[in-house]
């Protein structure tokens, strides 16, 4: 019996920064062996000068050098290739093709390959050679527009749309892998961040198709919840959410607080009213807020039944005693790792990791290693994986189609 | 039709709201026949804007549109004995079940993975909580504000020039309920995992998804800084040299995160005069990678500077103008695009990312389409999303093979 559902999968990771590498990093959580092909020389941004970061989205993985502008290092790649089950990348539409790695090149070496092209804007359409990056992903999909405050600016938004992108890349494998199992066909996706992102806002993006509307930014507030906002708490720069939806959860509330006289003041009495008052409503809980810790409050508000948590910062979450009981926080060591010299280096060996998004109870733990360093793994891939030798890969090295 | 990834995969979705919903819409747009079991009264989505004409019709709702297309709708009253036994003997035929039932509830109807697993031992259960189903919070009450906050991303937005203008107002939620769409993917994924180890070895399990887990992934990159010893806050999420810079009408991410990219900007802009203070030379500022709100405190000034005279270079332009200067001058630029300006993007328009579909309440409605393109099995839509109750019938006496008069008796004992 297999014990993880990809075990056997073999995965390729060409790509670069940081969405479709966290796709891989999801494949090898379910079991899958990935391998990530970078060349020193065309390092991203992120690998190059963030490698506290590079290792957050890489962990598990295997990684090797090749230069894919030279020739011995395409015909590695495709030696690679012959022996993979999927192929990630997320050069700019076109490029890994005038390496003669597209799709139709690639599909000669493994006519059963999955392939995945991860792009801005996607692989086809006038502007389909624009440059994408996470934040770049947000604004041209609408995220950016419609989140900020109700009289504000839009917002920009740093690394999330790029690992929500990750995401759906890893479900679009995941599906091509199943036909696969079934069928022996492989086949070729193109997927764009700014679509993936566009595709998680459907409802505010019907708001406009069905009712020619564009929305209003809402900041913290719901349609009829109230109070639901964010309270500054005791502490700097604390913070906690607070959503009540019914009469009930209104009256404790106002008991846990201790101003069960609030529960009859008519400007509260029904959720109308306190949805129209609720300017009112989040000074006087804000009061009582600042008095009390972030975690005191959620603790206080739990007890009595009433919606309530920290607006979690990555202090806390990192030590939060609810994630770390539940095995979601994982220090791996990295005391032999060849940190990169434009990098800032972590402040300790032992990097903290949140682990996987999931739990699978028939494989419970499929973080199995700290992330790997430029080339860390180049003699166990060519020489264990391709069986080339020990002379051969340096020769290869010398020449630079491992680089 | 060309055949789909999932074909003839079953799922049951006992879910309602967004996350549940749209890791069930996921599969079914790649070709799994999903079934949702409504109750009586409707998913939650039914009562939640927007609403097409802004009329409160439980039929017209755009979020439960969206969310529920592709799929076959049957209402059950779990609570009532006739209703679980339907219930269970769609889990009989089915491979996935995905479900967001609260701890109460799952206690109450027996959704535990051990009773689900003695009715269907292939079945794989996927259960989508706020917390999960263990450890301290594990019965903590969340709604969306709260479960987004617990998360991380909350305490960082809005970040950069959203900072510094509002810096004494609260942490916000991003736009729509992007973070339920974002634990849907993450349940879809896991779901996957174990519909393929299901098919290597016969067996189901459980599936357990944490809506504060899987949001904690979607913001790690971000809070990667915390190995630096540093706590990412609104303060520190920027870039050193442009971010969001408004123009004539609208606004820009202008992101030159590479000496040639800003050269890009430098030469759109004309070469300005200020250029020539070395203060502002590019790889000062830029390569002061800005971590800490001390390092931003310090080197806010220069950033402001720039970021600055680039804002009243901005104004002098429209966001179109810009964006497609910048990117042809390979530098990575995003204008800030309205629902408006998505609609009619001659590249999303060209991709076909919005597709038609006409529902029999709702007429023809556009909504967002597939967000990938496979090119042998393609994600598609055949059917809107089920009106309440709409497939009770078809799935009720064509699938389980039940009777009419079964079917009445159901009705009028308010099981169906």
């Amino acid at each position: 019996m297999a014990t993880q559902p990809l075990e056997g999968i073999r995965a390729l990771d060409f790509s670069r920064e940081a969405a479709a590498p966290y796709s891989a990093m999801m494949l090898s959580f379910l079991g899958a062996e990935v391998v990530k092909v970078e060349s020193k020389a065309k390092m991203g941004v992120v690998g190059r000068r963030m490698g506290f970061r590079y290792v957050d989205f890489n962990l598990n993985k295997l990684q090797v050098t090749l230069d894919l502008t030279h020739p011995k290092g395409v015909e590695l790649a495709k030696r690679l290739i012959a022996i993979s089950d999927v192929v990630i990348e997320s050069n700019r539409p076109g490029a890994f093709g005038r390496l003669g790695l597209s799709y139709d090149e690639v599909k000669k070496v493994k006519p059963d390959i999955i392939m995945l092209s991860h792009s801005g804007f996607g692989q086809t359409g006038p502007e389909s050679e624009y440059l994408g990056a996470a934040p770049v992903f947000a604004a041209t999909s609408g995220l950016s527009y419609y989140t900020g405050y109700p009289d504000g600016i839009p917002t920009e938004l740093r690394g999330t749309p790029d690992m929500r992108s990750g995401q759906y890349c890893a479900f679009a494998i995941l599906a091509a892998l199943f036909h696969r199992r079934r069928t022996g066909q492989g086949q070729f996706i193109d997927v764009a961040g700014r679509e993936t992102n566009g595709a998680a806002i459907g409802d505010v993006l019907l708001d406009y198709t069905m009712n020619q509307r564009s929305q209003d930014r809402r900041a913290n507030r719901d349609y009829t919840m109230a109070p639901h906002n964010c309270y500054r708490c005791q502490g700097e720069n604390k913070w906690v959410s607070i959503a009540v939806a019914t009469d009930e959860e209104w009256q404790a509330l106002c008991r846990a607080i201790g101003q069960p006289e609030l529960a009859g003041d008519p400007r509260f009495a029904d959720g109308l009213r306190r949805w129209e008052n609720q300017e009112d409503l989040d000074l006087i809980i804000e009061e009582w807020t600042l008095q009390h810790t972030d975690y005191q409050v959620m603790d206080t508000l739990q007890q009595a039944g009433v919606a309530a948590v920290p607006s979690m910062s990555s202090d806390e979450l990192f030590t939060d005693p609810h994630l770390t009981e539940r095995g979601f926080i994982h220090s791996l060591n990295y005391s032999d790792y060849d940190w990169l010299p434009d990098t800032p280096k972590p402040a300790s060996d032992d990097i903290l990791h949140f682990g996987m998004p999931w739990k699978l109870h028939s494989c419970p733990d499929a973080v199995r290693g700290r992330a790997p360093y430029y080339g860390e793994h180049n003699y166990y891939v060519f020489g264990e994986m391709l069986g080339m030798g020990r002379e051969e890969i340096a020769a290869l090295e010398r020449e630079g189609a491992i680089a | 039709m060309a055949n789909r990834a999932l074909e003839g995969i079953r799922v049951v979705e006992l879910a309602s709201f967004v996350a549940g919903p749209y890791a069930a819409k996921l599969l079914g747009h790649m070709g799994a026949d999903v079934i949702k079991v409504e109750p009586p009264e409707g998913d939650l989505a039914r009562r939640m804007g927007p609403f097409k004409g802004d009329n409160p019709h439980s039929e017209k709702s755009g979020l439960f549109f969206y969310l529920n297309a592709e799929k076959r709708g049957v209402t059950l009253d779990l609570r009532h004995s006739q209703g679980m036994a339907l219930f269970r003997q769609l889990l009989k035929e089915a491979d996935i079940l995905i479900e967001d039932s609260s701890p109460e509830l799952r206690r109450e109807l027996g959704l535990g993975y051990d009773d689900l697993k003695a009715v269907n031992p292939r079945l794989v259960v996927t259960s989508i909580t706020p917390f999960g189903l263990s450890g301290p919070y594990k019965d903590y009450k969340a709604y969306y504000l709260n479960t987004f906050h617990s998360g991380g991303e909350g305490y960082c937005t809005p970040g950069s020039l959203g900072w510094i203008l509002y810096s004494e107002r609260p942490p916000i939620k991003t736009a729509g309920f992007l973070g339920e769409h974002d634990v849907g993917v993450c349940a879809a994924n896991a779901t996957m995992g174990a519909l393929h180890f299901a098919e290597a070895n016969g067996v189901g399990q459980q599936v357990e998804v944490s809506k504060q887990e899987a949001l904690a992934n979607i913001i790690r990159y971000d809070l990667a800084v915390h190995n630096l010893g540093y706590n990412e806050s609104r303060a520190s999420r920027m870039f050193p040299i442009g971010g969001l810079i408004q123009c004539q009408n609208g606004f820009v991410m202008i992101l030159p995160i590479e000496r040639h990219m800003w050269d890009g900007v430098v030469d759109l802009m004309g070469d300005p005069e200020w250029l020539r203070d070395e203060k502002y030379d590019y790889d000062r500022i830029a390569r002061s990678v800005m971590l800490t709100e001390e390092d931003v405190r310090r080197g806010m000034k220069d950033r402001e500077d720039v970021n600055s005279f680039l804002q009243e270079w901005a104004l002098e332009h429209t966001k179109e103008e810009i964006f497609h200067s910048l990117q042809e001058r390979h530098c990575l630029c995003g204008m800030v695009f309205d629902a408006h300006d998505l609609v009619n993007s001659a590249q999303v328009q060209h991709r076909g990312y919005f597709v038609e579909i006409e529902h029999p309440v709702v007429g023809r409605v556009k909504m967002p389409g597939a967000p990938f393109k496979h090119s042998g099995t393609p994600w598609a839509v055949e059917r809107p999303a089920p009106l309440l109750g709409q497939h009770n019938e078809d799935i009720l006496l064509g699938q389980l093979g039940h009777s009419h008069e079964e079917l009445v008796r159901w009705r009028q004992a308010g099981v169906i």
